[in-house]
């Protein structure tokens, strides 16, 4: 490794650096950077101006619109409700409590094909919720955002709810002393401090909703130009044999979804570092 | 200091040999094959087979076991056409491939000469032993009178077909639907696009299979119209209900050819080929014509095709040659910026 | 996740002795409740109910015959197989990531971290192409492993190499901001009163984050077993030998045998819920 990066800054007593940074590193490089690399080897078979003209193809800018637009709201309605459930859990006490926290991690631990076979069970017109509604979820937008708000909730909830449960009561007490009523408190002190867990439940959720395809591919409906997500775009591909086309519009989706983490990262150290000064 | 790195490396280096040792373990399963005991072989095929090479399956185990006293064991993998080809072209150890269309063969065999050149030659009938066409599944009592192409582009007809780019069984589909089309309009090719648009303009559900598109129509019930396989609306009849659907044979359709091939490289890596050679020439012969044909794939067996008459009805059956071949019909229409790209470029 | 038991016992009984101002009105404690429990029975608990009634629809015997022929035994084999590999590997690469991150300083750490998290947001489908890309007889290394006959893709080593890929993030992203508010010096104390290392990590660093690591694996385990998308690019869909329960799920409902594909469904929901079970009953006993 270069001295400059991933050298210890500063002294401290404690073993192990060299050995966990090590471990960490050939295993990160192992398993994730030698395999994505590949992506870019091969789009290299591409000349600058045919990756150009791949990626900027109307019908994978209409894909990239959807994928992202869908993948925004889902992540917000996660967000809103999310972090009304992690409160909830934390705070308050009822039958089933334990229950519900448990479901929360059901998304993570149900095969996406499964989970995808069942919402469109649910959602199509002559499903149990379908049915009740006018007009068609599953086989448009909607039904996309379902499966991605599905996919995606358990990031949120699991992010929030352990800031929530290490929150000290104190300065709520400080702020209903003051004379300030809960919703004031709530804005004024919790809010504040929910905002990182929040940004990295919806950027967790966010990016995760971007490359989603085993659930959404039931529920879409996959019409071209309306319904048809980017991943399913990749497969399309793949199954022309078209490797290099495949990677191109891979790397789109790889690069989006890693500069949205990292600006997350970055965020998280900044309010960390705030802390600790 | 040296020693943490030292133990890093071992640490690293170990958990990945747990991985490589389950490889290890695995390929002792396909070497076992090459013992005179038993022998393995594996069928990369495409999705509606599943049914016909379970039951082809026993019946050649049977034979080769009788003939030769060798117990051959039969693995079976399936998925979408071109999928299941790529995956081979990557290193699946497939002894035999049994594909949707000639296309993804030749795509095998122009990689790596895993399969001769000259493949469809080596079987009779272009190496494909059943073939299929396509017809309409409607709902009982065909509300909506659906009897021939026409009636699909009609307003408010809600058809489901499967994606061309993605579903072996899509294409075969779309050159039937644009056969018809080439007949009505003799061959102008403004009209026959028209026709085809407002055809893709009726799709409610572009599944990226065939079985999902069977899915979307009988169980989600969504739709007017299903384009399927012939097989494939013979067996939703059979697995879903008889009273549910029904089955418009159109005036005119395709000759779909589902080919076979022995994947060479790979049979001869395995010592395999002559059981491969045998399993695919099986199909051939009266009994797997038999079984292909109680799977509702047509068999070239005249005679037993007569016996199952009442299944196939006669009708007017264009070929992948009035296309040119799958390798002129593949770019034409189905590659980037084909006539299907053209259907949903918005015009600007 | 898990939080110091204590502490959280601590604020509950300091949340009901203490003045009622830090409770909301009974009315939007009873809304926000009831949004809640709303959101989770559509999006969780229906779909959930949706698999297990189509999973009895013909019965029991239908049930246990689905559950226990050839094919679904060896899918069920296969998924164990793979998740007792690949969790113990991702449970101790988090640990290590996890102590370089917490306990020490240094520059590219933020850089760091994103990698680690980069899986979650990989899509399965390059997830699993990568390794083609990588392990497939037209990869990097395609002619080197057909040479030596290895088999990596579309065999066991392939699916283990997908699971691990996409499972890296979660034992670590449990303990980085667990070990974060926990700090350094407790450790710091052991090793200068002449603790060794292990002895160091053993009897201080564990006992402080065994929930949060325990969540993890949990989580971790999960998402190995559920694994669709990279896994079914990868494994080759051999009936009775690659194809892992998920993979097996999507073959049963290919075949129009929609209850048996929900029966295994159902199964994998019971493991989920099964471990969150297990999860409470530890929370518990520790709390005695």
């Amino acid at each position: 490794m270069t001295t400059t990066f991933f050298h210890k800054k500063r002294l401290t007593v404690l073993p192990g650096f060299k050995l966990s940074i090590g471990f960490t590193l050939l295993y990160l490089s192992i398993l994730i950077l030698l395999p994505l690399s590949m992506l870019f080897w091969n789009t290299m078979q591409l000349s600058w101006h045919d990756f150009i003209k791949i990626i900027s193809d109307s019908r994978v800018v209409a894909s990239y619109k959807l994928t992202f637009g869908t993948s925004f709201l889902a992540a917000i309605i996660n967000v809103f409700f999310g972090t009304i459930i992690a409160w909830v859990l934390v705070r308050y006490d009822f039958v089933g409590k334990k229950l519900m926290d448990g479901l929360v991690d059901l998304p993570f631990a149900l095969p996406t094909a499964v989970a995808g076979i069942a919402l469109t069970a649910l959602y199509a017109p002559n499903g149990w919720i379908g049915n009740l509604f006018p007009f068609k979820i599953a086989f448009t937008p909607i039904g996309i955002i379902i499966a991605l708000t599905f996919i995606g909730l358990p990031f949120v909830v699991r992010t929030v709810q352990p800031v929530l449960q290490n929150f000290s009561t104190e300065s709520e007490e400080a702020s209903a002393s003051l004379g300030a009523n809960r919703w004031k408190t709530f804005i004024k002190v919790i809010f504040p401090e929910l905002i990182p867990a929040i940004l990295t439940g919806f950027t967790l959720a966010f990016s995760r909703a971007l490359g989603e395809y085993g659930s959404v591919v039931f529920i879409a409906g996959n019409m071209p130009m309306k319904t048809e997500i980017t991943p399913l775009l990749i497969m399309t591909k793949l199954e022309q044999y078209d490797y290099p086309g495949a990677t191109a519009i891979a790397i789109v989706l790889l690069i989006s979804s890693f500069m949205i983490l990292l600006i997350m990262n970055i965020i998280q150290w900044l309010a960390n570092r705030k802390y600790s000064v | 200091m040296k020693k943490t790195k030292k133990l890093a490396a071992f640490l690293a280096a170990s958990s990945l040999a747990m991985v490589i040792s389950g490889c290890s373990s695995s390929e002792q399963n396909s070497s076992g094959s090459t013992t005179n005991k038993s022998i393995n072989l594996l069928n990369v095929s495409y999705d509606p087979t599943r049914e016909l090479y379970e039951e082809f399956n026993k019946s050649f185990i049977k034979e080769w076991k009788d003939e030769t006293g060798q117990t051959v064991k039969i693995q079976q993998s399936h998925g979408g056409s071109g999928k299941q080809g790529r995956a081979v072209i990557d290193g699946l150890k497939a002894d035999v491939v049994t594909l949707a269309l000639a296309y993804d063969i030749d795509e095998i065999a122009a990689n790596r000469n895993l399969i001769n050149k000259d493949w469809q030659e080596e079987l009779p009938d272009h190496s494909s032993p059943y073939t299929s066409t396509i017809v309409f599944l409607v709902r009982k009592g065909n509300p909506k009178s659906i009897h021939d192409w026409n009636d699909l582009v009609k307003k408010g007809v809600s058809v489901i077909t499967p994606n061309p780019k993605t579903s072996g069984g899509a294409r075969w589909n779309y050159l039937a639907a644009w056969g018809y089309a080439d007949r009505k309009y003799q061959g102008d090719q403004a009209k026959i696009k028209d026709f085809m648009k407002k055809l893709y303009n009726n799709v409610e559900v572009l599944d990226s299979g065939a079985r999902g598109s069977t899915t979307t129509f009988t169980e989600r019930q969504i739709g007017d119209v299903l384009i399927a396989w012939e097989n494939e609306a013979y067996l939703s009849l059979k697995e879903l209900g008889e009273d549910k659907f029904e089955i418009i044979t159109p005036s005119l359709s395709i000759l779909a050819e589902p080919p076979v091939a022995v994947v060479d490289k790979n049979a001869k890596a395995k010592g395999t080929e002559k059981v491969a050679k045998a399993y695919l020439e099986y199909l051939y012969t009266d009994e797997g014509q038999e079984i292909a044909a109680k799977n509702y794939y047509r068999p070239r067996n005249e005679k037993i095709l007569e016996k199952y008459k009442d299944h196939f009805p006669n009708l007017d059956l264009i070929k992948i040659d009035d296309f040119g071949g799958w390798q002129k019909a593949q770019k034409e229409h189905f590659s980037d910026g084909g006539t299907f790209d053209s259907i949903y470029t918005p015009k600007n | 996740m898990e939080k110091l038991t204590i502490e959280q016992t601590v604020v509950t009984s300091k949340q009901k002795i203490g003045n009622t101002t830090l409770k909301e009105p009974w009315l939007i404690r009873l809304i926000l409740t009831t949004i809640s429990l709303l959101f989770l029975l559509i999006f969780l608990v229906l779909p959930l109910v949706t698999i297990f009634i189509t999973a009895f629809k013909k019965g029991l015997d239908v049930y246990i015959a689905s559950i226990t022929e050839p094919d679904a035994l060896s899918a069920i084999k296969l998924t164990l197989l793979v998740a007792v590999i690949a969790v113990p590997i991702n449970t101790l690469f988090g640990i290590a990531a996890a102590w370089a991150i917490t306990k020490f300083n240094f520059r590219g750490k933020n850089l760091l971290t994103t990698l680690i998290d980069l899986p979650f947001a990989v899509s399965p489908v390059i997830a699993g192409l990568v390794f083609i890309l990588l392990f497939g007889a037209e990869g990097l290394f395609g002619d080197l492993l057909s040479n030596y006959n290895v088999q990596i893709i579309f065999s066991l080593p392939g699916i283990i190499l997908a699971s691990l890929f996409v499972t890296v993030p979660f034992v670590a992203r449990e303990l980085i901001p667990l070990m974060q508010t926990q700090g350094t010096q407790e450790e710091e104390a052991s090793i200068s009163l002449g603790a060794g290392a292990l002895t160091t990590f053993l009897k201080v660093t564990l006992p402080n984050i065994k929930w949060g690591l325990l969540y993890g694996v949990i989580l971790c385990n999960a998402r190995v077993m559920g694994e669709f998308g990279a896994v079914s690019v990868v494994s080759g869909h051999i009936r009775g030998l690659t194809n892992t329960m998920p993979l097996h799920i999507e073959v049963l409902y290919n075949e129009y045998q929609f209850s048996a594909a929900f029966a295994v469904a159902s199964l994998m929901s019971l493991l989920a819920l099964f471990t969150i079970i297990i999860k409470n009953i530890i929370e518990w006993r520790t709390k005695q």
